[in-house]
């Protein structure tokens, strides 16, 4: 046999690269959860930062003689509650308080979760056994049982909402990015990284985390929504944000001794939460589809 | 002179929950410096996987199950695993089969190729991506400035093994390791990355071990070949003199396999059966099953590798009790398609 001839210079200038446009093209296609999510989200956090020039009210402002109007009153918009309290003006400071709250809890356990999931599907062996025994022995608690418990514990307040999340909701994180980890690791880019001897820290920063932490991104979408519904539960459960302090879950509460009567007192926070929950579940959808798109 | 590489009697196990494949059954290979060499075999007959546990890098189910590893002559088998790390990957560096998953998507090439010299090598950031685009025009990409900034999938596959084979040269590596680097691109393209490969070892001279399913692909780049068959090295020799006189019957029958422009015939030759089960402990020659020369022998001892002695092109070796009739194989296949006809 003799080696193939090769009839033109192997070394001449490669194709252009003819497909560019029309790849720029379809990057242009709409993206409809993903606008839509993020325009109700960025409205509710707008109605929020603006609440102070969206009601002349005070939300911890009492006036038993105008208790239990009804949505339209002339002045309260939505009605006032048992304490003559306007419902329009708490449900805006509420927003403040609840979604400061809900985001900033699952920051730090998705700092957290995502390195140990990192290390732990990295190293593998006995850092992962570990690791693995820790994740199963928190998730073998009910969430809100854990959360509460630890609540209890520390006393109510946000700081205490803040330890109890990061306790309980990093075994997540942990789990999913561990999860992409050992999927990871076995590619080609994570093995010549290796080969070209970079530090390990640098390999599982620059190269791995920015492949796997999509999925943990995805899920700390739901996991504003789960942590929002945990503090709505805790301050039902007069475990949350101590009152006067306005928030969606006290209100609920208030309003659960009238649901006969007076549906709407409970509704309008509940549906508040529901916006909310929506809103970030179209954009964690949003960012589904944009990553399956490239 | 010592070479830069060479590799003993390589062991490689695979553990399943019901059986322990024994891939890869011994393997002995040298790569001197600056040296292109070839180690071709089909599918699972263990190239890959030798390739990588010389590295240390085998996956999960797959062990390392002995033999040494020397690198300009000192043995690092028996060195701790980070410096045995170190040493490896000082020395050699690795280009891959699909271009596509051997790139980070998520980082510029630019940055993929400079990352080396700015972590490794201690390079300032405008250093390392001077050495950077030095790199991708050394390695035939047109305007390096502006592919500089490009995502791996904005580029085709040949760029993209471009980019490959310059991260592989970034950490100044005096053997570059390529597992089939050109098995994922159109004929064209595979033609220009080897340009690309030869005239770096010619301008760069850096060694290569180049692992192929293909013979002309190895053909194109290689001076020496070793030919691997059921996880054992069964012949190996320069290139020109292993391509016309196979003295292995399984060479033997590759070669007829391919059509040669120069020699019209009427059918190719195919190799009957498939490779033996590895998980199975073999006796005899593991091709003999095979084999249209196989005899009791063949079919009762394992012959070992050994020097031919006589044969052109020295260092010639073969792993075949009859390597001494080699020349009439030619004849004998010939009559028996004669006759079959």
């Amino acid at each position: 046999m003799s080696a193939p001839t090769v009839a033109f210079d192997p070394l001449e200038p490669p194709e252009p690269d003819v497909l560019a446009p029309r790849r720029r093209l379809r990057r242009r296609q709409r993206n409809t959860p993903l606008v839509a999510g993020l325009t109700l989200f960025g409205l509710i956090v707008l109605v929020a930062l603006c609440a102070p020039l969206l009601t002349s009210h005070d939300p911890i402002q009492q006036s038993l003689n105008d208790a239990f109007l009804a949505p339209g009153s002339a002045g309260h918009p939505l009605g006032t509650d048992a304490l003559g309290r306007d419902v329009w003006a708490r449900l805006l400071y509420g927003a403040r308080v609840d979604l400061r709250v809900a985001v900033l809890a699952v920051v730090s356990p998705f700092i957290i979760g995502s390195l140990i999931g990192l290390v732990a599907g990295w190293f593998g062996g006995w850092i992962d056994t570990i690791i693995g025994r820790v994740i199963d022995v928190v998730i073998a608690f009910p969430f809100l049982v854990l959360i509460i418990a630890l609540v209890f514990t520390m006393g109510p307040g946000t700081t205490s909402i803040y330890v109890a999340i990061t306790v309980v909701g990093w075994v997540a994180y942990a789990r999913i990015v561990r999860a992409q980890v050992l999927v990871a690791k076995e590619q080609e880019y994570a093995m010549a990284a290796r080969v070209s001897g970079l530090p390990t820290w640098r390999i599982l920063l620059r190269h791995l985390l920015p492949n796997v932490v999509l999925q943990a991104i995805v899920f700390s979408m739901s996991d504003i929504v789960l942590t929002l519904l945990a503090i709505v539960t805790l301050g039902f459960l007069g475990l949350g944000v101590p009152p006067p302090t306005p928030d969606w879950g006290t209100m609920i509460q208030e309003g659960q001794q009238f649901i006969l009567s007076k549906w709407y007192m409970s509704t309008i926070p509940g549906l508040a939460v529901v916006l909310t929950g929506l809103s970030l579940a179209l954009i964690a959808d949003g960012i589904v589809e944009k990553a399956n798109r490239r | 002179m010592t070479p830069l590489l060479e590799v003993h009697d390589l062991h490689v196990d695979i553990s399943l929950s019901h059986a322990r494949l024994h891939a890869v059954r011994g393997v002995s290979l040298v790569v001197g410096t600056g040296e292109a060499v070839g180690l071709v075999g089909e599918s699972g007959s263990g190239k890959s996987l030798a390739l990588r546990a010389l590295l240390g890098m085998l996956p999960v189910p797959v062990r390392f199950a002995g033999g040494t590893v020397l690198l300009d002559g000192e043995d690092v088998t028996g060195l701790p695993a980070k410096q045995r790390h170190r040493k490896l990957t000082d020395a050699m560096s690795m280009i891959f089969q699909d271009s596509l998953t051997a790139l980070n998507p998520v980082m510029r090439v630019g940055d993929q190729i400079a990352e080396a010299p700015l972590r490794k090598l201690g390079k300032s950031r405008s250093e390392a991506n001077a050495i950077a685009v030095d790199l991708m025009g050394k390695v035939g990409i047109p305007d390096p400035e502006r592919r500089f900034r490009s995502y791996p999938h904005e580029l085709s596959g040949g760029m993209r093994q471009r980019i490959c084979i310059a991260i592989a040269l970034s950490t100044k590596p005096r053997l570059i390791l390529a597992d089939e680097p050109t098995t994922a691109l159109d004929v064209t393209i595979q033609a220009q990355v080897l340009g690309v490969l030869r005239r770096l070892k010619e301008e760069e001279h850096v060694a290569m071990l180049l692992v192929s399913h293909d013979l002309a692909v190895v053909s194109q780049a290689c001076s020496r070949l070793y030919v691997m068959y059921a996880g054992k090295v069964v012949e190996s020799g320069r290139l020109m003199d292993l391509v016309s006189v196979p003295k292995h019957p399984y060479t033997f029958s590759l070669l007829r396999s391919v059509p040669d422009p120069d020699h019209r015939v009427d059918r190719l030759l195919t190799i009957d059966g498939q490779p033996p089960d590895l998980s199975e402990s073999l006796t005899g020659c593991s091709f003999a099953p095979r084999c249209p020369f196989a005899t009791d022998r063949c079919r009762g001892e394992d012959p070992e590798l050994e020097h031919v002695e006589g044969a052109v092109g020295a260092p010639r070796q073969s792993a075949c009790w009859h390597f001494d009739s080699a020349d009439r194989w030619a004849e004998a296949v010939q009559a028996e398609m004669a006759r079959q006809r």
